[in-house]
């Protein structure tokens, strides 16, 4: 067992997945040399050569569309996005291509492709370096979206993301990049926790706590304050955000009745809105309260002075926990409000 | 523009395109002239077989490349079968080159599937229909022929409206920069829909290549020999290690852009007309009839064959299988996920609400609630 930061991990399971595999190859802007803006392939090019990690032309469009036609050619592509923002250019490739060429062709073309993306906020970026795209993804089938919020599942993932014969969009905290944990380098990623699953982190009795990436760590200081005012709230790590993991979250709602979902993306559209309809028609007699959503606004993402008031942090989940408990909340006195 | 046929069918010099059409000087040159002559009035043939199946109602719709013969088997006949292809939704003549299986090549436009073929059974990917999107595709696998050591090629079919879209120049910009053997394969065929060309372009989309340092050819695109010696150059280029070439193929598409257009709205009777003295096929034959290559034996040789792939076409379509109703959900994923698989167990719970009868197609119009 060491003890790496997340960026670290993510490098290491890269690098073992290379190792693995000599048809994986990674992709990106400045991920040779300079390995990466973040340092996420740092040392990977001087081992494995400048054909296996791969400068590219600033090109996200290019990046992804022609990560399609290596995977034509059987090789497993890794790309990376420098930023969340800058996804959108290879939009129609991804949506269009990636995703549905599986479909397109009944099966006979895979694309093992892994497009790791930094996402969300909370470091002081400028404006098209702190946003959380994954809607986008997970309204699209073809795709598996997942997050990663731990150094382990960041390099176990990463792997089993490499491994799989689905195109697989990999967000990873940027925020989170330098927090440390311990990784155990001898797990498989063949017989460890799947992709797909979701992981209660913390046991609790009283109110179900769903989210992924960088609010994890946030949502188990929840779990502990929440706890010292006699709530006990069990924190689950969605892990896949395409598919869900219907079942653990359900599991749990059976249980506490409650079910509170925070996410960085804005509101209108995102993942809480799916995951509070989906629990609703599941568990719709276990539930002792409307599901409650604690995420961004509805706003482009502000600039970074502001972004502590979009970005939920721990008294907004609080209060959130407190809406679904039916206590004394920011929502208490609002004219109409059945809480 | 390069050409080698002049629209007499008159066979004029061409010296950077000569030394690449050395066989058809040599033993086997009538043979090898009459295999095009026979494979451009075999497109043509069947393309007129899906336009009247598309009338008839046999498919939903199609688009024809009459007047694009030239292009699509001059370059087509100039591949190897390691190459590999990534086209455009028109390059039906080049699907042929490749050896598709007739009675798939309509699957798509008769709404039976989304693709027709295996891309790895003929080395040709399926139809693209996202504009340009196919080129990155192209420069991405022969990213992969270079890593591998090989010395195959990919072609990235388009047309001159693609030429205006963002991939089609990331896709030159990763072929410079790799070197990559891709050859972009430009048939201009001067109408983007009802969009001309100089909506395009106001110099030639040849040049363009030039600012991407890519080499650039422009031939006659309804000149099938000019074509085929400027394919075999970029070919050889890439085969070598020489990097990238860009072929614009100057052409005319003389019918509509799909079955459900109509250019009558947007371009001059009198641009047909000039374009129709160019056919592409009564040029060679001009040229085969001159030389004696073309006579009453061959002529009825290829009418036949044309008739037997029609035939062949027309039954595929016809007597292609409705796909079942739970296929919708088949292939959407490589592994299994359980959010696909809940909606199918649900719908085929529905379905079995209904008569056998009309569970497999069109449940809700002919089935009858219990």
């Amino acid at each position: 067992m060491a003890t790496m930061t997340f960026a670290r991990a993510i490098n290491a399971g890269l690098r073992r997945a290379m190792e693995a595999d000599p048809k994986v190859l990674l992709m990106g802007e400045d991920i040779g040399s300079l390995g990466g803006v973040f340092r996420i392939t740092d040392g990977l090019q001087k081992d494995f050569g400048a054909h296996r990690v791969l400068d590219t032309p600033l090109a996200e469009s290019g990046i992804i569309g022609t990560a399609v036609g290596l995977a034509y050619r059987g090789y497993r592509p890794v790309c990376e996005i420098q930023f969340d923002g800058f996804i959108y250019p290879a939009f129609d490739q991804i949506v269009s291509q990636v995703a549905k060429l599986h479909y397109r062709t009944q099966g006979l073309v895979k694309v093992p492709l892994t497009i790791r993306v930094p996402f969300g906020g909370g470091i002081g970026s400028p404006e098209h370096h702190s946003e959380s795209p994954e809607a986008y993804f997970t309204h699209t089938s073809g795709l598996r979206v997942i997050s990663v919020s731990n150094p382990q599942d960041a390099y176990t993932m990463i792997q089993q993301a490499i491994a799989c014969d689905d195109p697989v969009l990999y967000f990873e905290p940027k925020r989170r990049y330098h927090d440390r944990g311990d990784v155990d380098e001898s797990v498989d990623p063949a017989t460890a926790l799947s992709l797909g699953s979701a992981q209660v982190l913390t046991e609790g009795r009283d109110v179900t706590l769903v989210t992924y990436g960088p609010l994890v760590k946030t949502a188990l200081d929840v779990a502990v304050a929440a706890g010292d005012e006699g709530v006990s709230v069990e924190v689950i790590d969605l892990r896949s955000l395409s598919p869900v993991d219907y079942p653990v979250v359900e599991a749990s709602v059976r249980k506490t009745g409650r079910l509170v979902i925070t996410h960085e993306a804005g509101q209108n559209g995102g993942l809480g809105a799916e995951i509070a309809a989906s629990i609703t028609e599941r568990c719709f007699h276990y539930l002792e309260h409307a599901p409650v959503r604690v995420t961004g606004f509805d706003i482009p993402y502000p600039y970074s002075k502001l972004e502590s008031h979009h970005l939920p942090d721990l008294d907004r989940i609080l209060d959130g926990v407190d809406r679904a408990m039916g206590r004394a909340n920011s929502l208490s006195n609002l004219p109409g409000a059945d809480d | 523009m390069l050409q080698v046929l002049a629209p007499s069918g008159e066979r004029l010099p061409e010296p950077q395109l000569d030394p690449w059409l050395q066989d058809l000087d040599g033993a086997d040159g009538a043979a090898v002239l009459a295999g095009l002559y026979e494979d451009m009035v075999v497109i043509r043939r069947i393309d007129a077989e899906a336009t009247a199946l598309q009338r008839q109602g046999e498919l939903a719709l199609w688009p024809p490349l009459l007047g694009q013969e030239a292009a699509q088997i001059g370059s087509g006949r100039a591949l190897r079968q390691d190459d590999f292809v990534f086209s455009s939704y028109r390059e039906n003549g080049v699907a042929y080159c490749r050896g598709v299986d007739l009675s798939q090549i309509l699957r798509v436009w008769r709404g039976n599937a989304s693709s027709g073929w295996d891309p790895f059974a003929i080395n040709m990917a399926t139809p693209q229909i996202i504009i340009g999107a196919q080129t990155l595709h192209a420069v991405g696998y022969a990213m992969g022929i270079q890593f591998d050591g090989a010395d195959a090629a990919a072609v990235a079919y388009f047309g001159d409206g693609a030429t205006s879209e963002g991939d089609v120049n990331e896709a030159m910009v990763f072929a410079a920069s790799y070197q990559a053997p891709a050859i972009f394969f430009c048939q201009n065929n001067h109408w983007a829909i009802s969009e001309p060309v100089s909506l395009q372009s106001h110099i030639t989309l040849a040049e363009r290549a030039g600012g991407f340092g890519i080499p650039h050819l422009r031939v006659d695109g309804n000149d099938v020999l000019a074509v085929l010696a400027a394919t075999r150059i970029a070919l050889d280029r890439a085969r070598q290690g020489g990097g990238p070439s860009f072929i614009e193929a100057v052409t005319y598409r003389m019918g509509p852009h799909t079955t459900a257009d109509d250019p009558t709205r947007y371009r001059d009777a009198n641009e047909l007309e000039d374009w129709a003295a160019k056919d592409p096929i009564a040029r060679l034959e001009r040229h085969l009839e001159a030389t004696g290559v073309l006579d009453d034996a061959l002529r009825q040789r290829v009418a036949d064959k044309a008739d037997e792939v029609a035939a062949v076409v027309r039954a595929g379509v016809i007597s292609m299988p409705e796909p079942e109703a739970l296929d919708v959900f088949k292939h959407v994923y490589a592994e299994p996920n359980p959010w696909l698989d809940r909606q199918e167990d649900h719908y085929r719970r529905y379905l079995d609400q209904f008569d056998h009868s009309g569970a497999t197609a069109g449940a809700t119009t002919e089935g009858g609630r219990r």
